[in-house]
């Protein structure tokens, strides 16, 4: 296989703004990039592309592939999927990482079989093997019982899409600037099938959860919809975020938009503080990777407290109005 | 209105576990499902049936045992149920499955008006099997529908995205793959149930899908599992019990020293 040594990184983008999960993956490509010795890109299908350079190098892009079209102002699966596969075989990547996110998730399968290239969805760990020169490419299966590690042994580009707020972003600094590519695509020919005719953002709050430093979940435990209050509380005092389990979330005591786990959002706090929540593993698959958990559960043997780094036994509507009290008293 | 579902049987992953030490998935005596998200696929299918006519043909792919869960569609309602089945099949990856599926498509003779797939398999919850056919089959396809209404010049579809929702509308024929929230699902009917049982499901195999040796199974298959292991346990854990107030003073207390908080 003779392919360009390039990692790219599809740079996910709306209206002229840049999905989060961009710079996670190009901070995690960074690290594969040392690591095989091959070259980050970002790739880059939008209307107007050239306001949104400057993030892309400042976070470790090296070259960017630009396509501009009026058309690529919004996502169509049609023509990304077009501008990408075209790019593809003209140039031939080694690597390409997606975002698993209602675009990525549409956008890399249609590539995937436009190539006959491997895709691996929903990674939670990248690694790079030198010796073989693939990708090793791990995440759950089975609802998260199990981890399975992929490999795409002869078919190029190795491909994957990653959730999420399983990578941290970090930031190169300021960067002088970086090689751009503009590169034309013409999807003129594509047949619009589709079209967009509306597109409503609802929600305010899962935008904290994902980006929140801490988050205080309620599970079942918490007993009612009005208890949420006490979790909210410390929240609050801790500057974070309210999470919920499915439990909670089907019962009606609060909004889907703050549920974690399999069928809810991924989140990758500093401090994840799990309050009457049994440990299901649809729900560990959403918050096992937060740097610290914490687990306030009445039942000693509840499975969430395989999970945790510190666990409170007992009850939470004792213990959680008591850790808000003292982290006042502290800040007071 | 013809509608094709894709549905696929799997292992219900609640009850599925590993074996720390060989790292081997304990299969036995899991009970077998149709995959929870491909429910709600039917069910769209089913609306949109009661309200215009038609027809609901469920497909799947898998060992003769998936027979079951087809059984299981025609008791809610499905007329028609097709298993692809062919040890030569086996192995494959979403690639693989999708070109094969997309063959089973191509024969069914009656033209197809919709094709649905669940949001993802429970399995591998990979979601790509649904953009894979619906590119082979060169149908313009929507993920993650909510919701699917009949319009002059095909359909209005309700897409959940990661903020909100999108509305979009898409020629027919076309393909969406379909969330939970789409709908409640309904109870199988006792007579459905009867004749479900005694109804007569094709197989299609290697000889009638007549595929290209190297696009199916395991050849066909660009990704291959490198290992499997067990989800890695927190060791150094502290686990307190006692009075409430000391408790969470010597939590307060380690993550000072942590200076986490
Ligand atoms: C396909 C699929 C997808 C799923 N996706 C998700 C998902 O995304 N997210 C998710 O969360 N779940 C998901 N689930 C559901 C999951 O399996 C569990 O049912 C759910 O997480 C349980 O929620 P819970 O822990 O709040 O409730 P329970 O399991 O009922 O646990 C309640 C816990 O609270 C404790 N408790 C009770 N009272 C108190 C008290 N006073 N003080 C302290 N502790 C107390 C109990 O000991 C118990 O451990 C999914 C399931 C399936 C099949
Ligand atoms: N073997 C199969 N037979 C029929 N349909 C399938 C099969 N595998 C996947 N599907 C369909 O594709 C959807 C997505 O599956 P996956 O890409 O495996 O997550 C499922 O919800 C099904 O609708």
């Amino acid at each position: 296989m003779s392919t360009k040594k390039e990692i790219w990184v599809y740079a996910e983008q709306e209206n002229g703004h840049l999905a989060g999960t961009v710079f996670e993956l190009l901070s995690e490509g960074r690290k594969l990039a040392e690591k095989s010795g091959f070259t980050l890109c970002a790739v880059l299908a939008s209307a107007n592309g050239k306001p949104m350079h400057q993030e892309l190098f400042n976070y470790g892009a090296k070259k960017i592939y630009n396509v501009e079209d009026p058309k690529l102002e919004t996502y169509q699966n049609d023509y990304f999927a077009k501008v990408i596969d075209t790019l593809i075989k003209a140039e031939e990547p080694e690597i390409i990482l997606y975002g698993a996110s209602t675009i990525g998730r549409s956008l890399a399968p249609t590539v995937a079989v436009m190539g006959w290239a491997g895709l691996t969805a929903d990674c939670t760990e990248l690694d790079f093997d030198t010796e073989r020169n693939i990708l090793l490419q791990t995440r759950p299966a089975f609802g998260g019982n199990i981890m399975a590690t992929i490999i795409c042994p002869d078919h190029r580009p190795q491909m994957a899409t990653v959730r999420s707020n399983v990578f941290k972003k970090e930031k190169v600094g300021e960067v002088e600037t970086g090689e751009v590519i503009d590169v034309t695509v013409d999807i003129s020919g594509v047949r619009e099938r589709m079209k967009r005719i509306e597109s409503v953002v609802e929600e305010v709050n899962t935008v904290d959860l994902k980006a929140a430093e801490f988050i205080v979940s309620g599970g079942r435990g918490v007993g009612s919809p009005e208890n949420f209050d006490k979790i909210e509380a410390l929240a609050n005092i801790l500057g974070g975020a309210v999470g919920a389990s499915r439990a909670t979330v089907d019962a009606g005591w609060i909004s889907h938009h703050h549920q974690v786990g399999q069928t809810g959002k991924t989140v990758c706090p500093l401090i994840y503080i799990a309050c009457g929540i049994s440990g299901a593993i649809q729900h560990l698959a959403g918050m096992q990777s937060a740097d610290l958990i914490i687990a306030i559960n009445k039942d000693s043997d509840a499975p969430i407290f395989d999970v945790a780094d510190f666990g409170l036994v007992g009850c939470l509507h004792d213990i959680v109005p008591e850790f808000t009290r003292q982290i006042a008293a502290l800040r007071a | 209105m013809n509608i094709v579902v894709c549905i696929k049987q799997v292992p219900d992953s609640d009850k599925v576990t590993i074996d720390r030490e060989t790292n081997r998935l304990n299969r036995a005596g899991v009970p077998s499902i149709i995959n929870p998200f491909d429910e709600n696929a039917l069910e769209m299918a089913l609306r949109l049936k009661d309200l215009h006519g038609g027809k609901v043909t469920v497909l799947s792919m898998g060992p003769p045992q998936a027979e079951e869960a087809l059984r299981t569609a025609l008791s809610l309602g499905a007329d028609e149920a097709i298993l692809v089945s062919d040890r030569k099949f086996g192995g494959a990856d979403t690639w693989a499955t999708s070109y094969t599926l997309t063959l089973a498509l191509k024969k069914i003779e009656e033209p197809i008006d919709l094709i649905l797939f669940g949001k993802q398999a429970i399995d591998g919850d990979t979601a790509q099997v649904g953009p894979g056919v619906a590119h082979f089959y060169g149908v313009p396809m929507i993920t993650y529908a909510k919701s699917c209404e009949v319009i002059d010049s095909g359909f209005k579809i309700q897409q959940v995205t990661d903020h909100g929702y999108n509305v979009w509308e898409v020629e027919k024929p076309a393909a969406l793959t379909v969330v939970k929230e789409a709908n409640e699902l309904r109870m199988p009917s006792l007579k459905k149930k009867l004749a479900a049982k005694k109804a007569v499901i094709p197989t299609w195999g290697y000889e009638d899908l007549n595929p290209e040796d190297e696009k199916i199974g395991l050849s066909g298959s660009p990704t291959k599992v490198h290992k499997v292991f067990a989800p890695p346990v927190k060791l150094n854990k502290e686990i307190l019990s006692g009075e409430p107030a000391e408790m969470v003073k010597e939590l307060i207390y380690k993550l000072r020293e942590k200076k986490v908080i």
